[in-house]
C-alpha cells in the first residue's frame, strides 16, 4: 500500500466518536526527565510526559521499548524488582511519588493497575472486588456490598455475575476475569488507572467489551494504557505516546499521531513497516 | 516403515517397563497389608478396638488406650508444629533471596535428616528431664519436632508455585507485602499445604523411637497430657517382644490398624485437596 491511496483514518476509524481534547488540559500525572535502570541497563531515557485527567493516554511502541516499564513507574510497581533505580520525577497532582516519605501502599491505592493477564484471586467474585476495600479499611460491612456492586456495574460485569457473586472468580471466562480485575481496581476509587495490555490475551469480542469499558471509564478516571495493538490505541485513546528504545519519540493527540505523525519513525511504526 | 515400527516397539517397551515398575512398587504395600491381616486377623474384633489391655491370659484385651493415645499425640504434635511450620515456610518463600532464608531452608533439611531416635533423646532432655516425668506433652513435642521441617518445606514449595501475578495483583491494590502473603498467596496454596500437613501427620503417626522415652507408653487408658500415654507403635513393640502368643497376635492386629490409619490419613488428604481445589475453581 502506498501512502495516499488508503488513508489511515479509514483504516483506523474509531469504534466510538472521541471528543477533542483541548490543548490546554489539566494534568493528573506526569513525568519529568524520567530515567529508569535495571541494574546497569538503562531502560528509559529522559521521558517527560503529561497525562491529562479524565482521558485515555495510550503508550505504543515495539516490544522492549520501555512502555510497560514506564507504566509501572507510575505506581512504583517496579520497586518490587530488585536492583532497579529511578531518576527524575513522577508527579501525581504535582506531588513527587519517589520523594522520600511517600507511602507506597497508599500510592498504589490512588494509582491502580490492571495486568496483561487477568489475575483474579482464588476467591469468590465478591471477595475479589471487596479485597482492595477490606485491606484499606474502607467499606464498613454495611456499605461493602453496595460498593462491590457499584464497581461491578462500572466494569460492565454486574449483569453477568449478580446471581453468583459467591461463585469462584476462576469460574468466569477470560474476558469476564479481566473485567473482574478492572472492577477490583475500580472499587478502591483510584485517581489514575494503569492498564498493561489489558486485552492482549482476549478474543475480539471480549476485547471490544474492554474497549467500550475504557471509553466509559474515562468520564470518571484518568487512564493510561499500554497496547501492542495500534488499532486499539486509535480506537480508545485521546492521546498517544510512541516509545522506542527507551525514549519517548512522539506524544500528541491520537488523531494527529495516526494521521499526521511528526516523526518519520512514528509513521513507519504505525503503518507497520516495522514492529 | 521400519523406523515407524521400531518407534512403536520402543514405545511399547517403555510403557511396559513403566507399568511393571508401578506394579512392583505396589507389591510391597499389598504384601504388607495381606501379611498383617493374615497374622492379626485372630485378634481383630470389636473388643480390640474398644477395650483396654487386660492381664495376660484374660480374653478380650484391646488397644483402645493406644488408639486414643496416638490420636492425642499427633494432635499435640500438630498443634505445635503446624503454626510454626507454616509460618516458617511462608517466611522462607517470601524472602527466598535472602541469606537467612537459605539458612533456614538448610536447617529444615538438616532437621528432616536427623534420626528419629535422636529427636527422641532431644525431647527427653528438654521436656522429660526437667520435670522428671514422661508425659504425653513430651511425646507430642518429639513428634512435632519431626513434623516441623516437613511442614515448613512443603509450605515453602507450594507457596513458590503460586503465580507471582497474584501477589502483584494484591500489591497493586495497596496491600502491604505481609498482607498480600497472608491474604492472597497463602490461601491460594492452602489445599496443598493441608495435604502436606496430613501427610506429615501420617508419617509421624508411625514413629516409635521418639516416643520410647518421652510418651513412654501406658498400660492404662489415659488422656492426661502430663502423664505417660500409650501409643500404637510403642504398644506394638512392647507386645511384639513379649513372650505371650496372645500378645503377639494383638501386636499384628495393632500393626494392621496402624497401617490402615496411616493409609486413611493419606486418602483423606487426597480427597480434601480435591474438594478444596474444586471450591477454588481451579
Amino acid at each position: 500500500m502506498t501512502a495516499g491511496t488508503l488513508t489511515m483514518p479509514e483504516l483506523l476509524r474509531p469504534a466510538v466518536r472521541k471528543p477533542e481534547v483541548s490543548p490546554a488540559f489539566a494534568v493528573r500525572i506526569e513525568t519529568v526527565d524520567l530515567d529508569f535502570f535495571y541494574g546497569k541497563v538503562q531502560a528509559l531515557f529522559d521521558v517527560s510526559l503529561a497525562v491529562p485527567e479524565k482521558s485515555v493516554t495510550a503508550l505504543i511502541g515495539p516490544s522492549g521499548c520501555g512502555k510497560s516499564t514506564y507504566l509501572r513507574t507510575l505506581n512504583r510497581m517496579n520497586d518490587l524488582i530488585p536492583d532497579t533505580r529511578v531518576e527524575g520525577k513522577v508527579l501525581l497532582d504535582g506531588e513527587d511519588l519517589y520523594a522520600s516519605g511517600v507511602d507506597v501502599v497508599a500510592l498504589r491505592r490512588r494509582v491502580g493497575l490492571v495486568f496483561q493477564k487477568s489475575n483474579p484471586f482464588p476467591k469468590s467474585i465478591f471477595d475479589n472486588v471487596a479485597y482492595g476495600l477490606k485491606i484499606n479499611g474502607i467499606g464498613r460491612k454495611l456499605e461493602l456490598p453496595e460498593r462491590v456492586e457499584h464497581a461491578l456495574v462500572r466494569a460492565a460485569l454486574w449483569d453477568e455475575v449478580k446471581d453468583r457473586l459467591r461463585a469462584p472468580a476462576l469460574s468466569l471466562s477470560g474476558g469476564q476475569q479481566q473485567r473482574l480485575c478492572i472492577a477490583r481496581a475500580l472499587a478502591v476509587e483510584p485517581e489514575v488507572l494503569l492498564m498493561d495490555e489489558p486485552a492482549s490475551a482476549l478474543d475480539p469480542i471480549a476485547t471490544q467489551k474492554i474497549e467500550e469499558l475504557i471509553y466509559e471509564l474515562k468520564t470518571a478516571f484518568t487512564i493510561v494504557i499500554v497496547t501492542h495493538n495500534m488499532q486499539q490505541a486509535a480506537r480508545v485513546s485521546d492521546r498517544t505516546a510512541f516509545f522506542m528504545m527507551g525514549r519517548l519519540i512522539e506524544y500528541d493527540r491520537t488523531d494527529k499521531i495516526f494521521t499526521n505523525p511528526g516523526q518519520k519513525v512514528t509513521e513507519d511504526y504505525i503503518t507497520g513497516r516495522f514492529g | 516403515m521400519s523406523r515407524n515400527r521400531r518407534r512403536r516397539i520402543a514405545s511399547a517397551l517403555f510403557a511396559g517397563a513403566c507399568g511393571a515398575s508401578v506394579l512392583l512398587a505396589l507389591v510391597p504395600l499389598a504384601l504388607i497389608l495381606l501379611y498383617l491381616l493374615q497374622k492379626g486377623i485372630g485378634a481383630l474384633e470389636w473388643s480390640f478396638l474398644f477395650n483396654n489391655p487386660k492381664p495376660v491370659g484374660e480374653p478380650g484385651g484391646g488397644f483402645a488406650n493406644a488408639i486414643v493415645g496416638t490420636l492425642v499425640l499427633i494432635g499435640l504434635a500438630a498443634t505445635f508444629a503446624v503454626p510454626i511450620g507454616v509460618i516458617t515456610g511462608l517466611y522462607v518463600a517470601e524472602y527466598r533471596g535472602s541469606r537467612f532464608a537459605s539458612l533456614v531452608r538448610f536447617a529444615a533439611d538438616a532437621l528432616n535428616g536427623v534420626p528419629s531416635i535422636v529427636v527422641g533423646i532431644f525431647a527427653y532432655s528438654v521436656a522429660v528431664l526437667p520435670v522428671r516425668r514422661f508425659s504425653a506433652l513430651a511425646g507430642g513435642f518429639a513428634l512435632g519436632v519431626m513434623m516441623l521441617p516437613i511442614i515448613a518445606r512443603t509450605t515453602e514449595e507450594l507457596l513458590r508455585l503460586v503465580p507471582e501475578t497474584l501477589r502483584d495483583g494484591a500489591l497493586a491494590l495497596g496491600a502491604s507485602r505481609a498482607k498480600a502473603a497472608w491474604s492472597v498467596v497463602l490461601p491460594a496454596a492452602l489445599p496443598g499445604i493441608l495435604t502436606g500437613i496430613l501427610v506429615a501427620l501420617a508419617r509421624v503417626a508411625g514413629e516409635t523411637a521418639p516416643l520410647l522415652f518421652t510418651a513412654f507408653g501406658n498400660r492404662f487408658f489415659s488422656t492426661r497430657l502430663d502423664q505417660p500415654i500409650a501409643a500404637l507403635t510403642v504398644q506394638i513393640y512392647t507386645y511384639a517382644v513379649s513372650p505371650y502368643e496372645d500378645w503377639h497376635r494383638q501386636a499384628w492386629a495393632g500393626a494392621f490398624l496402624l497401617v490402615v490409619v496411616v493409609l486413611a490419613l493419606s486418602v483423606i488428604a487426597r480427597l480434601a485437596t480435591r474438594r478444596l481445589e474444586r471450591m477454588h475453581g481451579a
